[in-house]
């Protein structure tokens, strides 16, 4: 909790030291590592549950990731579903990435960022 | 002491007659009972897999799936199990140190009796399952009990399940407060979430039984003990059900118990209960 604080402090410190200039590259890692997590067995693992677009093996649980920018146009509300969707839907097979600490903000971050691609 | 828990109990029944009186609807729901979650438990399943046989629900994915199925029945003309089958048999009628074997220990010498297990044993007030009848029985003979997970546990139980194949699941529930609040705390556990991933049993396997996780296909609740012990390939071995209990809360990131803890034993008995009436087809082979 008290080293948050400091990581974003450090985080907005490079930001802003780096410049405007490089601001579409880092987006572009942040989709790649988004997708990275979101596919990865031991991080997000959407994959068992749902279909996405360069995945192999999906499962059926949930539903397909698609259009996900048309349909939550705030992204904020993404963050929400991966962050506890039980919030919304107690019923839910969707673990709480964000309250169970399976994933950290910023990864859920990077997540967002690159299902947004979809 | 006997005194004190007559007076306990005399007011408690007070207390919940006096309950009883004020709110009577919510006690009746809050009633222990078996035959109606059974029932209840059944229909569920029947009504959202119209066209699955009941007694084919004991066959786990293969009802849910037509491809896997017939991949399965092609391969249960060698299956997996067989080497533990014919361990089990052999290891069944070799007699212990001093001479008496596992049919002493059992009714009908130990055949075609997997289906009343577990029971609720009354004078110890706790659910006993195959596996645990299976270690007493070695322990009252002077012998070493075996693992719970796989191995002799799992070839001993794939024989006693062999030659129980189709009878039907007769799990009895004795008038006695234990025995009702033993298979209560079974439903319990297996309704609630745990662990990281938030699951509970139900969430898989009641919710999402057919949905595919990767390229697995969910097994539905009802009926999933009848198949037991498994050859699964995952584990490139045989497993009890104790394995599956344990590999289940693992893969979920929740903590398991130990093997034969009397909460996994209640939920055995919860999940034997509610299947009542379908055969008995382990051992099974699952992917």
């Amino acid at each position: 909790m008290t080293a948050f604080p400091c990581k974003l402090a450090v985080l907005v410190a490079l930001v802003l030291s780096t410049g405007a200039a490089v601001a579409p590259a880092r987006a572009q890692s942040a989709v790649a590592d988004g997708q990275k997590l979101a596919f990865d067995r031991g991080k997000g693992n959407c994959l068992t549950c749902h279909v996405i677009k360069g995945g192999d093996l999906p499962g059926t649980i949930g539903p397909e990731l698609k259009d996900l920018k048309a349909k939550y146009p705030d992204r904020n509300e993404l963050t929400a579903i991966i962050f506890d969707e039980t919030k919304r839907n107690p019923q839910t097979m969707m673990p709480p990435f964000g309250r169970n600490r399976i994933l950290t903000e910023q990864e859920i971050s990077a997540i967002v960022d690159f299902l947004q691609t979809l | 002491m006997k005194t004190r828990s007559a007076l306990l109990l005399g007011s408690l029944s007070a207390a919940l007659v006096a309950f009883a009186l004020t709110s009577p609807r919510v006690v009746a729901a809050d009633k222990v009972d078996p035959v109606a979650d059974a029932k209840a438990f059944q229909n569920f399943f029947f009504q959202k897999f119209p066209d699955v046989k009941h007694e084919d629900f004991v066959n786990g994915p293969y009802s849910m799936n037509a491809d896997m199925k017939r991949q399965w029945q092609e391969k249960e003309e060698f299956p997996p199990y067989e080497f533990a089958l014919d361990a089990g048999k052999e290891m069944f009628a070799t007699p212990f140190k001093n001479g008496k074997t596992y049919a002493d220990c059992f009714p009908n010498g130990g055949v075609g009796i997997r289906q009343n297990y577990p029971y609720f044993d009354e004078k110890e007030g706790k659910v006993v399952t195959l596996e645990l009848a299976l270690n007493r029985c070695r322990e009252a003979n002077g012998e070493a009990p075996y693992s719970y997970v796989k191995d002799e546990m799992a070839s001993l139980t794939a024989y006693m399940a062999f030659t129980s194949r189709g009878k039907p699941m007769d799990i009895k529930i004795p008038d006695d407060p234990r025995a009702l609040a033993a298979f209560e705390n079974g439903k319990r556990y297996f309704y609630t979430r745990r662990g990281q991933m938030n699951f509970s049993c139900a969430s898989c396997h009641v919710q999402s039984p057919g949905e595919r996780i990767r390229a697995e296909v969910l097994a539905p609740a009802l009926g999933i003990l009848n198949a037991m012990p498994i050859y699964r390939s995952e584990w490139s071995g045989m497993g009890t059900t104790s394995r599956r209990f344990v590999t289940c809360n693992s893969q979920t990131r929740a903590v398991p118990l130990e093997p034969q803890s009397d909460e996994y034993r209640d939920v055995e008995y919860f999940l034997s209960y509610v299947a009542n009436g379908l055969p008995i087809s382990g051992p099974g082979a699952r992917p």
